[in-house]
């Protein structure tokens, strides 16, 4: 497999507007993406997420380092048109209807006219705007123009989405929709790069990801490798069992409808228990083994930094 | 093709600003009350008509291109809609000419309708329109070009508010900087003349395009004259766009 995208040693500095002085955003950013893959970039509120994206699609320029989109600068209109791109907070010409919007940034794609309209509304489709396909942008809510700002950032068929924040604003069925997009863009071939702040949504979706904090890349990998597969220990949700007897075995939380739930460190323990419910004439609900999530492998990175 | 897509989508955005139709109802109401001037006049109505008629249509289609052209590019970067537009294969030019050609086409549209209610009421007052009225006419539209050109420089790198303030001030010395043209004629040769025939040849001149005394007075206007001033407009104009391409081409948008 290639490579979608390649930064390396990305520095970008800001003039204050007083005495002049330049505040560094991004201290050396390196990191590859590879074709093919989800890759989130991940960050707390200022590290430099938004500084990135924006030096990627050339809206700022960066004082030094290099970004390569497959082989290409990413200043290359080549490059440029093999890429779509979903900002945070869409902000559209509200006084165009989705249908027209689309035709405006088809004409700067250079689309044929034929096929175009098919094209359009088969995005429309996807992005379950049908019923509001000729209604004024202005009359949108914050959901439905993420959703038509996913569609134009479909429009040329890219082969590398750039997504940021791209889950912000939605309800959890409209989150849903559009993690499945995103899903469904890897499986027909296409790389998407996104940052976001919701970690679990990352996690459901990402193959690879690489946390970012005061402007340096300070974690790279794959899900598996970034994060530990070790057990903490061990939630066993049962019934029918005294507390003061369970107690023994962890601590114990009580849950609505009398279920008490154990946390349970060590396998021996885990298997004591359920040795015991056997015997018994209790009922297990539930055995969860807690592993570390990427929001704790995040808030760890943070906290270490 | 990206030029004339930005174009046109420019020219949806301004034609639904309403100050431009509070302009044009202004610029009507103007020109119709040149008619009431004229009636109070001693001499010639139609040449009270025809000055304040073109004046006033002067005047409202440089408020227009000021407002428009200093509002338009800073309005795209401040509702951020620049961010998807710029991430699009179009080059930076391309948006800034797109813009200024749709802001040309609205102003062409605005200097239409003003331009047919002032030949109307010269029609009514004074027999047929003349050629040179019409060529006045289109000196007028050259020269809001150029504003527009000057607004949309400026709207590349400051505030609405200042760029109406620096493309206004263009415009005023632009038509006072003729002045400068006697000053040189007065002078010795000299450092002092070479210095003041410098800062005449840098400042603009717009009265260049400024053929109202003669068309009121029924003059001729010589033909080389006008060539020389369509030269000096679009070169002029070409100017200030590539200033503003340059200026636009590195700009962070943060």
């Amino acid at each position: 497999m290639g490579y979608a995208l390649r930064i390396e040693d990305l520095h970008k500095s800001f003039k204050t507007d007083l005495l002049r002085r330049r505040i560094e955003i991004l201290k050396g950013v390196s990191l590859t993406v590879t074709e093919g893959e989800i890759f989130g970039y991940l960050g707390p509120n200022g590290a430099g997420k938004t500084t990135t994206m924006k030096c990627l699609l050339g809206l700022i320029f960066p004082d030094r380092g290099r970004i390569e989109m497959r082989g290409r600068s990413h200043l290359n209109p080549d490059a440029r048109d093999r890429i779509g791109f979903l900002p945070e907070n869409p902000y559209f010409y509200d006084y165009l209807t989705a249908r027209e919007f689309l035709r405006f940034y088809a004409q700067l794609h250079g689309l044929k006219k034929s096929g175009v309209e098919t094209k359009i509304s088969g995005l429309i489709r996807l992005v379950n705007l049908e019923r509001s396909a000729d209604l004024q942008l202005r009359k949108y809510s914050k959901g439905m123009l993420q959703r038509i700002g996913l569609a134009q950032a479909l429009l040329n068929d890219p082969e590398l989405v750039l997504m940021d924040e791209p889950l912000g604003g939605l309800d959890p069925l409209g989150r849903k929709e559009i993690r499945d997009i995103i899903v469904r863009l890897r499986e027909e071939g296409k790389t998407v790069f996104l940052s976001s702040h919701i970690l679990q949504d990352i996690e459901m979706v990402c193959d690879r990801v690489a946390v970012i904090a005061d402007g340096r890349v300070i974690s790279q990998g794959s899900l598996h490798e970034l994060i530990s597969r070790k057990t903490f220990f061990t939630e066993v949700t049962v019934s029918g069992l005294d507390r003061r007897e369970l107690e023994a075995y962890g601590r114990c939380l009580t849950n609505p409808g009398g279920e008490i739930m154990v946390q349970i460190e060590g396998p021996e323990r885990v298997d004591r228990l359920l040795e015991r419910i056997k015997s018994s004439e209790a009922r297990l609900h539930s055995l969860v083994p807690r592993t570390e999530n990427l929001e704790e492998h995040f808030v760890g990175m943070i906290q270490a930094k | 093709m990206t030029i004339r897509a930005i174009a046109v989508n420019t020219f949806r955005e301004a034609i639904r600003d309403r100050i431009l139709y509070l302009l044009l109802f202004f610029a009507v109401t103007a020109m119709i009350f040149s008619r009431l001037l004229a009636l109070l006049t001693v001499g010639d109505r139609v040449k009270i008509i025809v000055d304040v008629g073109m004046g006033s249509l002067a005047l409202f289609g440089t408020l227009m291109a000021i407002l428009m052209g200093t509002g338009l590019v800073y309005k795209e970067i401040d509702k951020k809609t620049i961010y998807t537009l710029l991430s699009k294969p179009i080059q930076r030019w391309q948006f800034l000419l797109g813009k200024f050609f749709g802001l040309i086409l609205t102003l062409a549209i605005m200097m239409a309708a003003m331009s047919l209610i002032f030949l109307l009421l010269v029609l009514a007052h004074a027999g047929r329109p003349t050629w040179d009225m019409l060529a006045g006419l289109a000196f007028i539209f050259l020269e809001l070009g150029l504003i527009t050109a000057v607004a949309l420089f400026f709207s590349c790198f400051s505030t609405p508010i200042l760029s109406s303030i620096f493309t206004l001030s263009f415009y005023l010395i632009g038509h006072l900087s003729w002045g400068l043209e006697t000053l040189i004629a007065k002078l010795r040769p000299g450092a002092g003349r070479a210095a003041v025939q410098i800062v005449y040849t840098l400042l603009p001149d717009l009265e260049n395009f400024n053929f109202k005394t003669e068309i009121v007075h029924h003059l001729p206007i010589a033909l080389p004259v006008m060539g020389s001033a369509l030269l000096y407009g679009l070169l002029y104009t070409a100017f200030v766009l590539a200033a503003a391409i340059l200026v636009f081409r590195r700009r962070d948008f943060l």
